[in-house]
This record gives structure tokens, sequence and C-alpha cells, in this order.
């Protein structure tokens, strides 16, 4: 069977920077696919490719079976949306927002009520759907676009950031709803995040950089890729202690906020040996399992936090662009 | 292109969500008639003692109501654009750009919203018009219906193609005010323009609502008064004025359908 989502050789460019550069990958049916990467990686980009908001530079693209160029309401009715920014209008009430939904899809009225009714209660919103969506707090806004995404019956739910700007709880409520809903849906969920944390409730992630995927594989794999256990640990002569690592072990260490770091096979074997007989001093030792954070920063040579810092930048040098345009 | 069925289901999804905002917001809806109501009252008031009958049996507060009228539709349907920006700016357009019902339905829908609203208004406005000496009848109002519908129609699609370029209110509600009022000013809603001084007729009658302003006066007042425009000396009867207006909505729309779809 083809992939759900399919995308060949996609290029998008906003006058002369290029947000997203020959990216391709499929994504199969039911599964949670993650798009990791930081602010202005082209995340975004993508999925506005996707869901026929953007028009590709180059390259193809296809959802359900559906070309997101040529068969454009084809592809709109196969898909849910929960965009990064809220989409809900704040002057109708919830229920309000998720009829304007039904009609704009043409969903036939039997259906349509009785399927605001199960999702308002699925998201715990049944009890205030008459309510002005004025007062409802930020998380409740993101599980009413949630509800809203879901009641045209898509096979795929794109979701960008959807926990951005949320507490802890209440993003872990939200995963709660959108595991359960792919077991009971069959649904193929798209997401992107820049959360480490979040990215680890996917099946696959691509990982995504300056416009292109550096690396894609499932969570685990990633992480076994970086090269096992991950040995920081901080000497009164930090460079020193590098070399020595080189020389005993023959591993490279990198020198992080003054951190020694590696990694090893099977750190907790490793650890003890390593604390009895290193010449140096050793101030701290830390040991643990790779992030996804390590893996990022493995593939880039930066961590997440810092390209942002990058990005941002980016931003506003393509901002510029834009009025000089 | 969408297909037929979709762009008539957008047309009344989009239509219909304004008219719910429309509804639901009772500020917007008594702030938009305070301007009409303004000059009504106080032009009204200042000048017709002072200029005495504009025609027979027709004085200055008659001669200018229905021009308030055409300036109710005006401003009513160029701000119906704004409802565009305010959509970019506060997410929801997205929702209605992601939705299987194409770039054309949307702009009908919110052309056709915009119409009604500017309708509910004028109808609003009608309640003065006993007070004022004005003279309404059941015929009046169903030839004042169809006129207000098709000047509202191009007016709306000006505002929604101005708003396609726009991307804050702000910028929006600056433009659309430069717009309106030499628009209002040179449209003959405050004086006869067959009386002016020829530079002033010259932009009168290149003006396009001058000749909904006519012909809305032309339904109120009757025609023959003397007061109608006139254009290389032929006076416009109110069929001139449809058509003329006709023409004008069919190449707005145009414009505002290619305005809108401009992205994707």
């Amino acid at each position: 069977m083809a992939s759900i989502i399919e995308v060949s050789g996609l290029v998008r460019t906003f006058g002369k920077i290029e947000a997203v550069s020959d990216v391709s990958f499929a994504v199969e049916q039911g599964e949670v696919f993650g798009f990791l990467g930081p602010n202005g990686a082209g995340k975004t980009t993508t999925i506005n490719v996707l869901c026929t908001l953007l028009r590709p530079t180059s390259g193809s693209a296809s959802v359900n079976g559906y070309d997101v160029l040529r068969q454009r309401s084809d592809v709109r009715r196969s898909i849910g949306l929960v965009f990064q920014q809220t989409t809900i209008d704040d002057y109708l009430s919830a229920e309000q927002n998720l009829r304007f939904h039904g009609y704009a899809y043409g969903i036939p009225k039997a259906v349509r009520e009785q399927r605001i009714q199960d999702l308002l209660q699925m998201v715990e919103l049944w009890d205030r759907r008459k309510g002005n969506v004025r007062a409802f707090s930020g998380g409740m806004k993101r599980r009413l676009e949630i509800a809203r995404g879901l009641l045209h019956h898509p096979r795929v739910l794109f979701l960008d950031e959807p926990t951005l700007g949320l507490d802890p709880q209440t993003r872990r409520h939200i995963w709660d709803y959108l595991r359960d809903l792919r077991q009971r849906e069959g649904l193929t969920i798209f997401l992107t995040t820049h959360y480490m944390d979040e990215a680890e409730n996917c099946d696959r992630i691509a990982v995504i950089d300056r416009g292109r995927i550096v690396a894609q594989d499932t969570p685990d794999a990633l992480k076994d890729a970086v090269g096992g256990d991950l040995v920081t640990f901080a000497a009164d002569d930090n460079a020193g202690a590098a070399e020595e690592v080189r020389e005993r072990y023959h591993i490279e260490p990198t020198l992080q906020n003054g951190q020694v770091r590696f990694h090893v096979k099977s750190g907790e074997t490793f650890l003890p040996e390593f604390v009895r007989t290193f010449p140096q001093r050793l101030n701290s030792v830390g040991l643990r399992r790779p992030t996804l954070d390590d893996v990022f920063l493995s593939l880039t040579g930066r961590e997440i936090r810092d390209s942002e810092l990058d990005e941002k930048e980016l931003l506003l040098q393509g901002m510029a662009g834009r009025w000089r345009r | 292109m969408a297909p037929v069925t979709e762009i008539w289901r957008g047309t009344w999804v989009v239509a219909y969500r304004e008219i719910l905002r429309f509804l639901g917001d009772r500020s917007r809806m008594l702030s938009s008639l305070a301007m009409p109501i303004l000059f009504l009252v106080i032009f009204g008031a200042g000048f017709t003692k002072a200029m005495g009958p504009l025609a027979r049996g027709v004085n200055f507060i008659q001669f200018m109501y229905p021009g308030i009228i055409a300036m109710t539709v005006l401003t009513s349907s160029l701000f119906a654009g704004i409802s565009v920006v305010w959509d970019r700016e506060f997410g929801f357009l997205k929702e209605i750009l992601v939705a299987p019902i194409g770039r054309t339905g949307i702009v009908f829908g919110k052309i056709a919203g915009g119409m009604l609203v500017a309708l509910a208004q004028v109808l609003m406005m009608l309640v003065l018009a006993p007070f004022l000496g004005v003279r309404l009848t059941p015929a009046i109002l169903l030839a004042l219906v169809p006129l207000v519908v098709i000047l509202s129609i191009g007016l709306c699609a000006l505002g929604i193609m101005v708003a396609s370029f726009m991307q804050s209110q702000q910028g929006f509600q600056l433009l659309i005010q430069v717009l309106i009022f030499p628009l209002i000013f040179l449209a003959g809603v405050f004086f006869p323009i067959n009386n002016v001084p020829t530079w002033l007729e010259i932009f009168s009658k290149l003006n396009p609502l001058t000749y909904g302003v006519d012909a809305i006066r032309q339904v109120f007042l009757g025609s023959g008064l003397g007061l109608g425009v006139t254009v290389f000396s032929h006076t416009m009867s109110i069929t001139d004025e449809v058509l003329m207006v006709g023409v004008l909505d069919a190449i707005l729309l145009g414009g505002a359908v290619l305005a809108f779809n401009r992205e994707l």
C-alpha cells in the first residue's frame, strides 16, 4: 500500500531564503510522525505545503494519495489541522465554532451533531459548549481546536507545535487524547515540535535543521546512533582530562559548559572502572541515557536552543528582506 | 477552479458567519450608524433653512437623505473587507482557507455577508424617514432594496480587494478612510453637482458612487426635478445608472477574486 503522506524533493523559497531545501519523506498509515527541529527550520513551511496553504517552489507532495497542487479539495477533506497560532473564532461559542466547521466541510446534519457531542465530550468541553471562547484558557482553546480538526473524520491530523506555550500538565493531557484517538480511529498524526520530550511520543522522527532532514528514524534508534550512554565529568583541567580520555579509550570527547562529554556503550559498567582508575581528580561525574537533545547535538553540532538564536537572526534578516521587496 | 457546489457552500457558510458576528457585535452595529445620523442631524439642521428648497417641494434634508443612505452603503460595504484582515490577524482565516470551499467561495461569502449587513443598516436608517419629512412607500422600498444590493456588491468587492493586500487592521482602516472621504464628498451627497465649478464636476462625474447616489435619490424623490446627473448633456436614468453600477460590480468582483487568489 502506498504511504499516506509522500513528499519528494520538496523545495520552498521565500525571496532569497530557502525555507525548505530538498526534503523527502514518507509517512505510513496510522503512524505518529514527528518533525523535530528548532524554530525556523522549515517545519511550518512543510506543513503549509502539505495542507495546501503554500505552493511548493519545486518537488511534489501527496496526502492520502491526492496531489497537494492538483487535488486541493480532496487533500483538504483528508486532513485535520491544528495550527501553531489559535484559529478559533473568539466571537462564537465553542459549539458554533464546531458547527461552522461542519458546514464548511459539508457534513450531513445527523452525523455532525453526534460527532460534535462525541468530540466535545472527549476533550471535556461539553459543559462549556455554549460558553464564549474568549473566556477559554490556552489549553481549552487547543483542545477545542483538536476537536474541530477531527470533526470531518480526517485520515491525517496535522499538529503544528500542538502544545506550544502550554503548561506541562496540559501538555500531558493533550497527549493522552492523541494516543487515545490513534487507537480508536487509526488516525495518522503528523506533528512538528521543538520539545524533545514531545518527540518521544512519536513512532518515527525526522530531524530537520536549516530546511534539510538530517536524520530519520525511531526515537530509540536515533538515540542509539548517538553512540550509547552519555558520560559527563568535570576536572580541574578539563582539556588535559579530555586528552587523557582520548588516549585511554580512543573516544573523541567534547568540551561543553565546563564539562567533558563522551559516549560509551553500557555506561553502568564503564563508570565505576572509569572513576577508580582515572588519574585526575574528578569534581563531578554524571551518566545518563542519551536524549533527543543529544541526538540533535550530534547531528548538527549545536544544541536546539543555541540554534534557535541563529534562527531568530535569520528571521530578522528575512523580515528585512521582505520590507525591501 | 473549485466546483460550483463548493463555491456555493463557501458563499453561504462564510456569509452566515459574517451575519452571526454582526448580530453578536452591537457596538459595531450602532457605531456605524452614528456618522450618517450625525451628518443628517447637524447638516440638516444647519443648512435646511439657509439653503431653502433645492427644487419644487424638496428641501435640503430631503435632498440629502438619499445621499446619506448611499453613504451608509459605502461605509458599511467598504469596511466589510476589514473582516478579512481581522481573520488574518487572529488566525481564523487559516481555518477558512484550508476548508474545502475554494477561494472564490470565500470572496463571494464575504461579499454576500457584507452586502446583507449594509442592507440591514440601510433598513435601520429608513426608520428616520418619517421624522425628516421623507416620503417612504412600499414601491420606494421595493426599488431601493435591489439598488442597495448592487451598489453594495461592488463596494464590498473593492474593500476585500484592498484587504487582500493588507496585513494590519490599522493599515486597512487608514487606507479605507482615505478612500471614503473623497468618494463621499465628490458623489453629490451634500449638494447637486450640476452647479459646481467645472473641475469639481469632472471629478464628481468620474466617481462611480455619484451614479449610485443619484439612482437612490431618483427612487426617493422621483426623476425630472432638474437635479439629475447629466453626462454629455444626457440626463442619466435609473436604468443607465444600474447598468453602470452592474458593469463596475463585475470588474470589482473579478478584481477581488484575483486579489484573494494570489497565494494558493
